[in-house]
């Protein structure tokens, strides 16, 4: 008796199925396609529809084809165009000086204990408080200007990736440094070749949760004494019983959070190929 | 012995020994008052049960523990912490994973200082060594638990050591892979000709790879023991004195 050989070696190519294949990896693709979107499309079609027919209240809930004609005109019309790149600038504002601030100094209370045992009751304190709560004093501080806007972004997206930076670097596999310890490998070796890279998934943890947060609280800042802005189209359109506009602003909204989170799982993915990336 | 010998590269010379721990507020001893003479070159295997200091003995020797008395000397200087002429090879391969098995095997290199393209030269000999040039690029989660302890058998050969300082590194492998690495272990020791000092809890390990056999009992009541395995090389697990020997180290466990 023969027993068929196989190869063990990794990576070994894959040949390219013909035609018949073809057209059911097409079929798979389709299918699973199917059951990640149906429902969103299920859900589109039912509204504009219902919409149409009156099921619903057109008022409140008007037809999707004028919501995209809404937000058409908006865009292509730069009625909306100011409004995209002021909220643009605040959120990116806040969002790079929270990067900027917050892993830079989450690395180093994740590192040094003594520091951060003594910051710790402050972070806690400080992020179980709305930035929201805290905004009228931004306000009396900062005036009611940019600076306060951007400021109550920046102060609550800072928490989320300063948090998960010092849990990054407080969690690095101990077993691991002290592998490098063995080579003789000084403190910065250590921090530069296994506790930074041990790091990034966590650290991309906390921006993907910034990069929401940034875009949550540009709409509170901007409803709050704003004459421009995404989240102020929002408010406008509503007192104006413009409800189209209105879901024109709030679609642009969601599709600036969409972007920018695919534009950090694109990034995570590149900076860790080597970890399972199952979200 | 009062002929001086010549001193070879890798000998190791444990100095009255001891170290206690604090466990649940009471002071365990681990070691008390341990001298040993390893020779350059030799491989010496370490067995007891669980909790009788051979692992510990084994961070001492790699400078990871201080003890509380006495001192190692490695070719007749005294040691404290770490050094370049030791290399510890741990139970679990402790490899980086974002890196792949090129970058992880020149990672002790380029620690050193090595460039980048002198450690990788060096690792891919080593790599070749161990058996795993096909998968030099692959990352760790991609291999199995003998290849990636072969990844870091490697790592630590690249460094050159004297001393190769083994804690059960076939500890966590299935019976069929050990007894593969055990052969490797046993080449590479000869082509190698590095000083190895062996911690393991299986006792055909300690007779297939050592020298030597120090058996440390539970507890610091009694001493250790130090038994010769005078077997040719390669060694037969079974034949006639490999089992002989095997039945006398049982017996010092109470086993059969």
């Amino acid at each position: 008796m023969t027993f068929q050989t196989i190869d063990t070696s990794l990576g070994g190519s894959v040949e390219a199925p013909p035609g018949a294949a073809l057209l059911r990896r097409g079929v798979a693709a389709a299918s699973v396609v199917t059951r990640r979107y149906g429902l969103l499309v299920g859900f589109l079609v039912f509204w504009q529809i219902g919409s149409s027919f009156g099921w619903i209240n057109p008022t409140v809930f008007p037809p999707l084809d004028k919501i995209l004609a809404a937000t058409w005109t908006g865009v292509a019309g730069g009625a909306l165009l100011d409004d995209i790149a002021i909220s643009l600038q605040r959120s990116g504002l806040a969002f790079a000086a929270a990067v900027g601030l917050g892993i830079p100094l989450g690395l180093f209370m994740g590192q040094i204990r003594a520091v951060e045992q003594a910051l710790d009751p402050i972070l806690q304190f400080f992020r179980q408080t709305s930035a929201l709560a805290l905004y009228p004093v931004f306000i009396l501080l900062l005036g009611l200007g940019e600076t306060s806007k951007v400021f109550v972004i920046f102060w609550a997206t800072l928490f989320p990736i300063l948090l998960a930076t010092i849990g990054g670097v407080k969690e690095v596999d101990r077993k691991l440094i002290e592998m490098a310890t063995t080579f003789g490998a000084s403190r910065a070796t250590i921090f530069r070749r296994v506790v930074l890279p041990a790091s990034v998934p966590s650290i991309f943890v906390g921006l993907r949760l910034s990069a929401t947060t940034a875009l949550l609280l540009l709409i509170a800042a901007e409803m709050i004494g704003a004459n421009k802005g995404l989240g102020f189209q929002v408010m406008n359109a509503q007192y104006n019983f413009q409800i189209p506009q209105m879901f024109a602003a709030i679609l642009l909204l969601a599709l600036l959070g969409l972007s920018a989170n695919a534009a950090l799982v694109t990034l995570q993915r590149r900076l860790c190929r080597w970890a399972d990336l199952s979200h | 012995m009062s002929v001086v010998q010549t001193t070879r590269r890798g000998e190791v010379t444990l100095r009255d020994l001891s170290k206690s721990f604090r466990l649940n507020g009471q002071p365990l001893q681990v070691l008390r008052n341990l001298s040993l003479d390893i020779r350059g070159g030799e491989a010496l295997a370490i067995v007891g049960p669980s909790g009788c200091g051979k692992t510990t003995l084994l961070r001492v020797l790699a400078g990871l523990e201080a003890p509380d008395r006495g001192e190692v000397l490695i070719d007749g200087h005294p040691v404290e912490g770490v050094g370049t002429e030791r290399a510890i090879i741990f139970q679990e391969p402790r490899l980086l994973p974002w890196l792949t098995v090129l970058g992880n095997v020149s990672f002790g290199l380029q620690v050193r200082g090595y460039t980048a393209i002198e450690a990788e030269t060096r690792a891919r000999h080593y790599i070749r060594l161990v058996g795993l040039a096909d998968v030099e690029t692959a990352y760790p989660r991609q291999l199995s638990g003998g290849m990636a302890q072969r990844v870091g058998i490697a790592r630590a050969l690249t460094v050159q050591p004297e001393i190769l300082l083994l804690d059960e590194p076939l500890g966590a492998l299935d019976a069929m892979t050990k007894l593969t690495m055990q052969e490797e272990l046993a080449r590479i020791w000869r082509e190698e000709k590095v000083t190895m000092v062996l911690v393991t809890h299986d006792l055909e390990e300690a007779i297939y790879l050592a020298d030597r056999v120090l058996v440390m009992p539970k507890g610091t009541g009694s001493p250790p023991l130090l038994i010769d395995i005078d077997l040719p090389r390669p060694r037969e697990r079974n034949e006639a004195q490999f089992v002989a020997l095997r039945r006398r180290l049982m017996a010092q466990f109470g086993l059969h």
